[in-house]
């Protein structure tokens, strides 16, 4: 550290004429890159892994267990699955992976996503980099125009989260079955959807955007007991809204790659009951 | 459990200044501002900080220990290390005054450019009856000891000056919150939609909500989650909600 | 001479707290052009300590309660020395100044039915405080704040011009500026006596800047004066300034013997001495130990309150669970009692390695139990000392925490007699808490004679016909006082002081022996020291420049804090009785005599000078809602009324002595 006098700054940001005369654009001596490599780790991880799942299009489905990645179908070249939500909305011409069809929504709900929104605002644009430390970028205008102006539409992302949230859930149903299609038996696959589905439930509920379509919008709870519980209960979830998006990433990612091993048959799933 | 320190200060004002070294004594249980008085008091007597209760409820003392934004008062020694020099510089988003005093009128501005409460019409003084969970909301923000920290770690001034004009900052963002969510707030009744001004006057679209602010809050408020977002939640119902801007463009008005 | 800039407003007001900023609301709707002059930033006056409540009789909780039931509790917290019509204003008005917080935005915690809930507190008889959680202060400093920001809206959007200056055209905040004298008209030889109101010179504490605000009308609302002493709860700003303003500009004080002690504050870490430390803690089965382990408080249950307190440990303990059947537990003992125990114990050296007691309730309930009901007190202790108090004992001891003597006023008006134009409220003003205050009754305080000081000072200003010119003499006489610690020559050839070091022995010397147990031996000594402080004060020499300068605000600040500390010292002196905020180990016992007696401090020129001086009766229709019995306690045999029916009698012989802070 300097002690010499240093005259008056001309720079910007931390810079700007006026402010203190700190040489150092920041003085955390803390490992504040930590949390930034840590989100871009895990983001790019799980990015490389969904790509190549979403693209391969097979063994996606280890009866009676679907993947997430690939449910509901909407293209005609899915394998057909028993019971399962297998809509042919999209005709024969498509070619590619069924699930690039379906992957796009839980990717806007979660791109546009409040917390993902600060995660990668920092680890990827730092935009800042961290609190305090100054961000590289010579101009900022937020959210205020195109593109970013966009990410006003996440409550629209969320109204299409929930039933894909009820399809994974139905197919977690479907996943109490045997292999011969008879209802009432499970397998660790079985519970491994269910706790996924359960995450999926917990992190989309506890979405900002949810909290204020519940409740959140009212001027008065006394007159909307009703809502107000409601409001609360996905207040109390979204305290967590963070660990519960990091936990469902993780659990989708782990649920399809549980489902490609026992479909490739690298894992036998075992059978409980 | 005495133990000496080395406080690195920066001293100046607004033509430059340096940081000055310090060799100061320690003892168990104390707080920056502590340190700071005692060099006051025995090294540098004109060393100038602001404070006020050294309790944490002023928001008098604010600054930068180590890089971040910190009270003073709030700070203890014991969560510093010890073979570490301390450093602390004036909060580095506002122009600085001397030492470790800035110049914090940004937010007094900015809270002049927010239209206060408008009391309805028709209830006089001692007719308000408002029910508890209807002013849980407000009074979370009404905590908020006004000690600027969440308006200096916001990057959105704090790295660009020129957003100065048009940003009021996390502080007075939740100020309209504040408001917004008061149950007998007359705005709409005044012709005031607090939500079009969070966005079009106190701009609201700058935050990218990387909680900084909330990082900082010295009294916890979840400035981020009960405040900012939730106000973008609103505006959101005003301006990007396809019926109405479909409305907008086709000269109707929804009525709300 | 020093440049000095230039003001020129109708009102101006001394101080930025609850009082002073409701005096500049008041004065400003009346249609004049107020200035605020504040010492901090706008919006951090000491008010934002406060936490208990505001007190008003606003029957929400208890439909019974009435402006004649807290008048009764008032007299009765400051042991009938208050001055009665203040109490009686106070007692009417608060409501009034409660409900109009509302309309300006505040959001109090609610009943069931939506009004403003109050909850109960030592010495008023119903559940009667305002509050908001335990952050009362702050939501009075931030709702009064935001009215004056939207005043200031108001007259820019009259206005029309885009002009940021038009904010202030009609309410200004100088914040950040110290005023150093009032100033007076001129009159022959220059005296403090005779001359009216002209305005008041200040520094910017920012630029070391010297101002002047010329202004036909002064409020005083500076708060108290606890920074002269070493243990105390106050902000920096407690330096008595308003005080010491007042006695110079010839005005008089009264009851400044009566200092507030609270008996327990935090006393370590260092860094938080003087920190209250809330009453409930006792309440909720936190007991007073000594260094040996014992609950020492049983042996200091005196000869009055023999028979109403539990004798033992398992009985008192018994007294959390089941109140009906068993007595109280001696550490609930009135707040006198208490920190004069705890002094004693101190004294005898069973005290802490810090001087203080121990208050322990981590042997005493669950660990959560104590998180759920004292989270206040578990986040203080844990924030600001580390300590976890649901694993070691609190060290509590005494602390300085509010002064009820103050600057004489006429109960109406809050104009001070003998100094034209000088209007006072708040704490710096005497008269309306007698020898002890209530917890609760000082916000109140603030919003009512705030609005009494605001509006007056208003009338005042307008009906002048002729704007009082100031004295230039005294312009230049005052710039040279302010300019005087720069001045290393003026000291000769004598050691130069450092403010510092200086202001640290005043504070012991005050809390050794002027604290809250007194003898006249001490005070005698204390009054000695005080004249040696006042002739080193004389030879402060601070460094550096005008700028941002806190040796040289401090340097300024100690004239305040000796004169103040010179009145509490001789009044204290002078009665020779114990009463509320006064305890006289030499003269333990209250004194009826003593009651009609104010004893009055006035500024000669050279020193402080205190005369007693009788006080009025009180209004015969007051009178009879107290028992004659009670009375008869407290007033001679020719002052009671010859023969009143004796309506609501009281009940609970201790609730006074409950009384006392915010806390």
């Amino acid at each position: 550290m300097v002690s010499t006098e240093t005259g008056p700054p001309t720079g910007t940001g931390v810079h700007s004429p006026g402010r203190a005369a700190v040489p150092q654009r920041q003085l955390r001596t803390d490992r504040w890159w930590l949390p930034q490599l840590a989100t871009v780790t895990g983001l790019l991880a799980f990015i490389g892994y969904s790509t190549w799942r979403a693209f391969e299009g097979a063994h996606y489905y280890a009866p009676p267990y679907v993947s997430p990645f690939y449910s509901p179908c909407l293209a005609a070249n899915c394998v057909p699955v028993r019971g399962g939500a297998d809509w042919t909305l999209f005709g024969d011409w498509w070619r590619l992976s069924p699930a690039l069809l379906v992957l796009i929504f839980p990717l806007g709900f979660r791109l546009t996503c409040y917390y993902y929104r600060k995660a990668y605002y920092r680890a990827f644009w730092s935009s800042p980099p961290a609190c305090a430390v100054p961000e590289p970028h010579t101009r900022y205008t937020g959210e205020t125009r195109f593109p970013l102006i966009l990410q006003n539409l996440h409550r629209y992302f969320f109204y299409v989260a929930v039933p894909f949230a009820m399809i994974l859930t139905y197919d977690v149903a479907l996943g109490f079955r045997n292999t011969g299609g008879e209802w009432g038996h499970a397998g660790l696959g079985s519970f491994v959807l269910l706790g996924n589905v359960a995450l999926i439930w917990a992190y989309t509920l506890s979405c900002h955007s949810c909290r204020h379509i519940v409740g959140g919008r009212l001027k008065h709870f006394s007159g909307h007991p009703v809502r107000h519980r409601l409001w609360q209960f996905v207040g109390r979830l979204n305290v967590r809204h963070m660990l519960l998006a990091w936990s469902s990433l993780a659990s989708v990612g782990l649920t399809d790659l549980y489902v490609y091993l026992v479909s490739s048959g690298a894992f036998g799933d075992p059978q409980l009951f | 459990m005495t133990y000496q320190a080395e406080f690195r200060v920066w001293r100046g004002d607004s033509t430059g200044g340096s940081f000055e070294s310090y060799r100061v004594e320690v003892h168990e249980g104390e707080v920056v501002l502590d340190l700071v008085h005692r060099l006051q008091a025995t090294q540098a007597p004109d060393l100038a900080v602001r404070w006020n209760c050294k309790a944490g409820k002023c928001g008098s003392c604010s600054a930068e220990i180590n890089g971040r934004p910190r009270l003073l008062c709030m700070t203890r020694m014991s969560t510093l290390s010890p073979d570490e020099p301390v450093v602390i510089t004036p909060l580095r988003a506002f122009p600085v005054l001397r030492d470790l005093v800035t110049d914090v009128s940004f937010n007094y501005a900015k809270a002049r450019e927010i239209p206060g409460f408008i009391p309805p019409a028709g209830l006089g003084p001692g007719e308000y009856r408002m029910q508890q969970e209807d002013v849980e909301r407000s009074q979370e923000f009404r905590k908020c000891i006004e000690c600027f920290l969440c308006q200096d770690t916001c990057h959105v001034v704090r790295d660009h000056e020129e957003n100065k004009s048009v940003f009021a900052g996390p502080r007075f963002l939740m100020r309209v919150a504040e408001l917004d969510m008061h149950p007998l707030d007359a705005a709409a009744e005044a012709g005031l939609d607090r939500r079009a001004t969070a966005q079009d006057v106190h701009g609201l679209g700058y935050c990218n909500i990387t909680k900084c602010c909330t990082e900082v809050c010295p009294e916890q408020i979840r400035i981020t989650d009960n405040a900012l977002i939730p106000l973008k939640e609103r505006v959101a119902d005003l301006k990007y909600h396809p019926l109405v801007w479909l409305g907008s463009r086709i000269g109707l008005r929804r009525k709300d | 001479m020093t440049e000095v800039e230039r003001y020129s407003y109708d009102v101006v007001v001394v101080g930025a707290g609850g009082a002073g900023l409701r005096a500049a609301i008041e004065a400003r709707e009346q249609g004049l052009r107020v200035a605020v002059i504040c010492k901090s930033l706008f919006g951090k006056a000491h008010t934002v300590m406060a936490e208990g409540g505001i007190a008003a009789a606003m029957a929400n909780a208890n439909s019974n309660d009435n402006w004649q039931v807290h008048f009764r509790d008032t007299m009765r917290g400051g042991k009938f020395l208050n001055n009665w019509r203040m109490a009686e204003l106070h007692a009417k008005e608060a409501p009034d100044r409660v409900w109009e917080l509302e309309t300006w935005g505040a959001l109090f915690d609610r009943t069931k039915d939506g009004r403003i809930a109050q909850r109960n507190f030592g010495g008023h008889e119903y559940p009667r405080l305002a509050h908001v959680g335990d952050r009362t202060g702050l939501e009075l400093i931030r709702t009064l704040q935001q009215k004056v920001v939207s005043l200031q809206q108001q007259d820019f959007a009259e206005s029309g011009r885009q002009d940021q200056a038009r904010y202030e055209a009609r309410l200004r905040v100088f914040q950040e500026c110290t005023v150093t004298r009032i100033l007076k008209t001129r009159t022959s030889g220059g005296s403090t006596t005779g001359g009216r109101v002209a305005g008041v010179f200040g520094y910017a504490r920012e630029s070391g800047r010297f101002f002047t605000v010329q202004a036909p009308a002064v409020v005083l609302a500076t708060g108290g004066i606890g920074k002269s002493f070493k243990v105390t709860s106050n902000s920096w700003e407690y330096t008595g300034d308003g005080h010491a303003l007042a006695l110079l500009a010839g005005a008089s004080l009264l009851h400044m013997e009566f200092v507030q002690f609270h008996p327990t504050g935090m006393v370590w870490p260092p860094s938080v001495k003087g920190i209250l430390v809330t009453e409930s803690v006792r309440g909720d089965g936190g007991v007073l130990r000594n260094s040996d382990g014992r609950r020492f408080m049983f042996d200091y249950v005196p000869e009055v309150f023999k028979g109403q307190y539990a004798e033992t440990e398992e009985e008192a303990d018994r007294w959390y669970a089941d109140q009906e059947h068993n007595r109280r537990p001696p550490d609930l003992l009135p707040r006198d009692e208490v920190a004069r125990a705890i002094n004693s114990e101190v004294k005898a050296g069973r005290g802490t390695p810090h001087g203080g007691v121990y208050l322990d309730v981590s042997s005493r309930l669950p660990a959560e139990e104590i998180i759920r009901r004292l989270p206040s007190m578990h986040h203080q202790f844990k924030e600001l000392a580390d300590v976890d108090i649901t694993r070691e004992p609190m060290e509590v001891g005494p602390t300085c925490h509010y002064v009820m003597g103050g600057v004489e006023v006429d109960p109406d008006s809050a104009a001070t007699p003998g100094v034209p134009g000088l209007f006072a409220a708040g704490e710096v003003a005497g008269g309306m808490h007698g020898s002890n205050r209530l917890g609760g009754n000082s916000l109140s305080d603030l919003l009512v004679f705030g609005r009494r000081a605001g509006l007056h000072a208003a009338r005042y200003a307008a009906e002048l016909t002729d704007r009082p010119v100031i004295d230039e003499a005294q312009v230049a006489a005052a710039a040279r006082e302010a300019v005087d610690p720069f001045d290393e020559t003026r000291i000769g050839d004598g050691p130069a002081e450092n403010p510092y070091g200086l202001h640290q022995e005043l504070q012991q010397t005050m809390n050794d022996l002027v604290g809250i147990i007194r003898r006249a031996g001490e005070m005698e000594q204390a009054l000695d020291r005080l004249a040696v402080f006042r002739a080193r004060a004389a030879r402060a020499v601070v460094e550096g420049h005008r700028q941002f300068n806190p040796g040289w605000h401090l340097a300024l600040d100690l004239r305040n804090m000796l004169l103040v500390s010179e009145c509490v010292a001789r009044a204290a002196l002078l009665r020779r009785e114990s009463r509320g905020g006064h305890t006289r180990e030499d003269c333990p016992g209250m004194d009826r005599n003593w009651r009609r007696a104010d004893l009055v401090c006035t500024y000669t020129g050279d020193g402080i000078d205190v005369t007693r001086k009788e006080n009025g009766r009180i209004r015969a229709d007051l009178l009879a809602l107290f028992g004659r019995e009670e009375l008869a306690r407290y007033l001679t045999p020719e002052e009671l009324p010859l023969a009143t029916p004796g309506p609501p009698q009281q009940t609970d012989d201790a609730s006074d002595s409950q009384s006392g802070a915010g806390q």
